[in-house]
């Protein structure tokens, strides 16, 4: 199948240079390069920008409410789960309005491809700081700066029992078709974070890994099973390190040829390394920073591609399971049989 | 004697509505008409022999039978605290209150079992009474015939052999003043033995001594022969010839959904979160996997609509069930599905309000906000079922008009229809109305938008997995024509004025309105020409009323839209009184559809169902 076989024929209406372009484009590639026919693929989302995204893909598409795409794409699955679901939606849809949804959604392991396009800002809106935007962020609503600690995503998606989390950038195509066919193959909730650039609103929120001449060096594309190697040179490796006074382990920054550097496993249960990885870097976007920080040599990079995928019983499986297995022992199976197990009378 | 009403009153721990329901079905079995009511304290556990933690169990039985009844005529008293509140009524918490035939939950003539044993100074004591009589404390008046019963120490000796400890022999209590019951109607014990069995076939160890302390409770009713006469019901009972069952509303309701998704070839989704008084849908729902029902325990009351929501889009007959608080929650995904145009069905088991309100009693109090309670132009079909054992059929009517007119149906129940039980005559699957979901016609393949109407203008329903019929559904406004996205305002317009008369063109495919006649044929009667008009589960009441007054009667099941001869029959009375469990909810929806008609109120909000004859006062002044 091709690219072009997603594509709607409607005209896309992201603003010149917004990041949800880019996240179109892969997700027709994607969903192409995966080859499940577009009548069994149903696309639900609820309300933001992002969740423009069903009318652009010619598949079955859903486009409902603010915050409660998590819990439509929760039944559309679980009633049909021979059908491929996706979510989109954004920072302010899926942690904010719709923050149930979505942790019951990945608690559950709902057998669904979520992405979460974060932009740390509400653009439909226009303006308004959302839950990841930094602390001391300046919008509409926070004139005066917000004073509240915004979410890492990754660490919500982890701490709710996430079998699948996968973070991309707008500009990196290749990094992000990856992320995406990775989650449709993942079965269960499968998180996608893909950081996105509001032009109109929040130009530049990801500058520091989104400018090429940075992005070597200031990210690191996750890959299973290889090493743990980056820089603009791949002169560079990750390792962990336990502190010998708290036993806090923690990410370093070592050599690419220090035999301690670390092979990426994304199908390890224990969250624990994956949770480390998933934080790297977030200091970034937990406080404004100011214009003159620079990048230290020892400066952890932000974890792009898939982090954590293991495998875990799926919601929708579970529930049609169960309802099979009780339908086979059964004796009554149908209305007219039910009330015949009835304690009735004759009058 | 033609009809009776019991009522068993106890501790919510003494087992007052296993005994009323076992009492009710054997009624029921042995071929009268019943009608129950449940009552109970919204604490779980309250502090034992506390005013807090009385239970009560009322039924009416006989031939006729439309009500509970508004009073007791035979009571069982199992403490201090339950005779003190069956006494007072409402009341029961005023220090200076007596027997007052208006409050009193029985007749002044009626026969009042109490269990002395369950009046020692500490069940006084802690039931605040200020004497050490409480028969004259209450002011009972004489012609109330007390039949004092040692309950305790009568199941104690009849358990002394069972080896049982001392805590589970008294919680048979119930089971001998059951029994003492069994006797008073003179009813046949075989029947009542076996019921038994079946109560406790889980638990096969209770079956022996449960079945002594009955037969015990029976014949100790022999030694009370000399001081009070048995009861004996006549009159035949005036049901169709079938095979019946007794039924709780939330039950049948639960099995309409089953019933109308195997007629229409579609499986049964559930979404709903725990809210009483409608979790025992879920309960019903959870349980009939063998029936293919899919019943998901959402994380919230909105998760629950749109969870269904998502089956509903999917192909599924979708459901969600909740009372007040939760139909407020789910407001906003309501509106979804009447823009989305998809077919879903909202039960909204009422319950005594605003916000947490009362939550286990029953009131009329969410019509409003059914018909009204969304933004923008948002008319959604609103139904009321009437009769415990019709919940199964308007449930399966909700259904059917959801699935044949995509779009979302709000069923009305309150607790009164949810947890009292009536007579259910069981249907055969092929005997109920066929139901032919809005499936998209083959030929549309390949051109189907989801703005595709047919000759009624309902729109057609496609759904994932069909081929050649992918599309975007939205909670946006849409092209009329082309089903995309639209802010164009004359297509607004357009949108907006075809779901309105989407709804109102159903009106063509539901019954009239039946008027039931008052049973006095004389014109010249004085209330021939007045109406009684009411809406849902207060048709017993009203009917009951109705026959008092020899008056007509209409009782509305369909209230938007409503009948096509609605206003034919309202013109044709000179007086008509809209009675309703709350302060006007559908007389001012009557105002608003016939402001040329007069309409007359009579409202109670007490979280009880009507008083007969407080309806029957009033209309005749």
């Amino acid at each position: 199948m091709q690219a072009s076989d997603f594509k709607s024929d409607q005209y896309v209406r992201f603003c010149p240079g917004c990041g949800d372009h880019a996240i179109c484009m892969a997700l027709q590639k994607a969903m192409a390069q995966i080859g499940i026919p577009t009548h069994e693929v149903a696309v639900i989302s609820g309300i933001g920008c992002s969740s423009r995204m069903p009318h652009y893909l010619n598949t079955y598409g859903f486009n409902t409410i603010h915050g409660r795409g998590g819990a439509i794409a929760t039944g559309v699955k679980t009633s049909h789960p021979e059908l491929t679901v996706w979510q989109m939606s954004g920072d302010g849809d899926c942690l904010a309005i719709g923050g149930n949804h979505f942790i019951h959604e990945i608690r559950r392991n709902v057998d669904l491809n979520v992405c979460m396009f974060n932009n740390r800002i509400y653009g439909l809106t226009k303006g308004q700081y959302s839950p990841t935007s930094p602390k001391g962020f300046v919008s509409k609503s926070s004139p005066f700066g917000t004073v509240e600690r915004p979410f890492v995503p990754a660490q919500l998606v982890l701490g709710a029992g996430g079998t699948f989390f996968a973070r991309t950038l707008d500009v990196d195509m290749p990094t992000t078709v990856d992320c995406l066919v990775a989650a449709q193959q993942h079965k269960g909730c499968s998180i996608v974070e893909c950081l996105v650039n509001c032009v109109i609103f929040n130009n530049g929120t990801h500058a520091w890994i989104a400018d090429r001449e940075q992005r070597a060096e200031h990210s690191i594309i996750l890959k299973h099973g290889e090493k743990m190697i980056f820089g603009a040179n791949n002169d560079k490796g990750l390792a962990v390190e336990i502190d010998p006074v708290t036993f806090v382990p923690k990410m370093i920054v070592v050599s690419a040829d220090d035999p301690r550097v670390l092979t990426h496993d994304a199908t390890q249960p224990d969250p624990t390394l994956h949770r480390l990885l998933g934080l790297m870097g977030q200091d970034r976007f937990t406080e404004v920073q100011r214009d003159d920080v620079q990048c230290t040599s020892d400066e952890l990079p932000i974890a792009l591609g898939v982090i954590r995928s293991v495998e875990a019983d799926t919601y929708d499986q579970a529930v049609n399971n169960q309802i099979a297995a009780i339908r086979e022992k059964s004796k009554a199976k149908s209305f007219d049989e039910l009330t015949a197990t009835l304690d009735t009378f004759l009058l | 004697m033609k009809n009776i009403v019991v009522r068993f009153c106890g501790d919510s721990g003494d087992g007052m509505q296993l005994t009323g329901n076992m009492f009710a079905q054997l009624a029921a079995e042995l071929g009268h008409e019943i009608s129950t009511l449940p009552d109970f304290p919204a604490e779980i556990r309250a502090p034992q022999g506390t005013l807090g933690g009385v239970s009560g169990f009322q039924v009416e039985l006989g031939s006729e039978v439309y009500t509970p009844g508004d009073k007791a005529d035979v009571l069982v008293a199992m403490n201090a605290a339950a005779l003190k509140v069956c006494t007072l009524g409402s009341h029961f918490n005023h220090p200076q209150a007596h027997f007052d035939d208006h409050f009193a939950l029985y007749h002044r003539n009626a026969v009042v079992i109490v269990d002395t044993d369950a009046l020692t100074d500490k069940d006084l004591e802690k039931a605040l009474y200020h004497t050490d009589n409480p028969f004259t404390e209450l002011g009972i008046p004489e012609s109330v015939q007390i039949v004092p019963v040692a309950l305790t120490t009568l199941t104690k000796e009849a358990l002394k052999d069972s080896g049982m400890d001392n805590k589970s022999i008294l919680k048979c209590r119930n089971m001998f003043a059951l029994g003492l019951i069994y006797w008073l109607f003179d009813e046949p014990m075989e029947k009542a033995i076996h019921l038994l069995e079946d109560k406790f076939k889980k638990k096969p160890a209770l079956i022996a001594p449960n079945t002594k302390v009955i037969v015990d409770g029976y014949n100790y009713g022999q030694n009370l022969a000399l001081s009070i006469n048995q009861i004996h019901l006549d009159g035949k009972p005036s049901e169709a010839h079938g095979r019946y069952t007794s039924i709780a509303g939330n039950k049948a309701t639960a099995w309409g959904l089953i019933a109308a998704a195997e007629k229409a070839g579609k499986h049964l989704f559930l979404g709903s979160y725990p809210i009483t008084p409608a979790t025992d849908i879920l309960h019903e729902l959870a349980a009939r996997k063998d029936m293919n029902v899919m019943a998901v325990q959402a994380e919230d009351e909105i998760a629950g609509v749109c969870t269904a929501i998502g089956a509903a889009f999917a192909g599924d007959l979708a459901c969600t069930t909740t009372s007040g608080p939760g139909l407020s929650l789910k407001s906003e995904a309501i509106g979804l599905a009447v823009m989305a145009e998809l077919p879903l069905v909202v039960v909204d088991v009422q319950r005594g309000g605003p916000s947490t309100g009362l939550p286990t009693k029953t009131e009329q109090t969410d019509l409003l906000q059914a018909l009204y309670g969304r933004n923008g132009e948002c008319p959604a079909v609103v139904l009321a079922a009437s009769s415990s054992a019709n919940c199964f059929d308007f449930a399966y009517e909700a259904c059917k008009i959801a699935l044949e007119n995509m779009t979302p149906v709000i069923l009305l129940t309150d607790t009164y229809l949810a947890n009292g039980t009536a007579l259910w005559r069981i249907p055969q699957l092929a005997d109920l109305p066929e139901i032919h979901p809005q499936t998209v016609p083959e030929e549309l393949k390949g051109h189907f938008n989801p703005a595709l109407r047919d000759e009624r203008g309902v729109r057609y329903w496609a759904f994932p997995g069909v081929e050649g019929f992918e599309h975007r559904n939205i909670g946006l406004e849409r092209d009329a024509e082309k089903g995309t996205i639209s802010t164009n305002p004359e297509n607004h317009e357009t949108m907006v004025m075809a779901r309105k008369h989407k709804i109102e063109q159903i009106a063509n495919s539901i019954p009239d309105l039946k008027v039931i006649k008052s049973q006095i044929t004389n014109d010249q009667s004085p209330m021939s020409e007045t109406l009684l008009v009411g809406w849902g589960s207060t048709e017993g009441h009203l009917h009951a009323a109705a026959n008092a007054l020899g008056c007509d009667l209409a009782q509305f099941n369909y209230i938007c839209p409503l009948p096509r001869n609605t206003r034919d029959v309202l013109s044709q009375y000179k007086r008509i009184i809209v009675c309703e469990l709350n302060t006007g909810q559908f007389a001012a929806y009557l105002r608003s559809q016939f402001p040329d008609i007069q309409f007359e109120q009579y409202n109670e909000i007490q979280g009880q169902p009507f008083a007969v004859e407080r309806i029957v006062d009033y209309a005749s002044k």
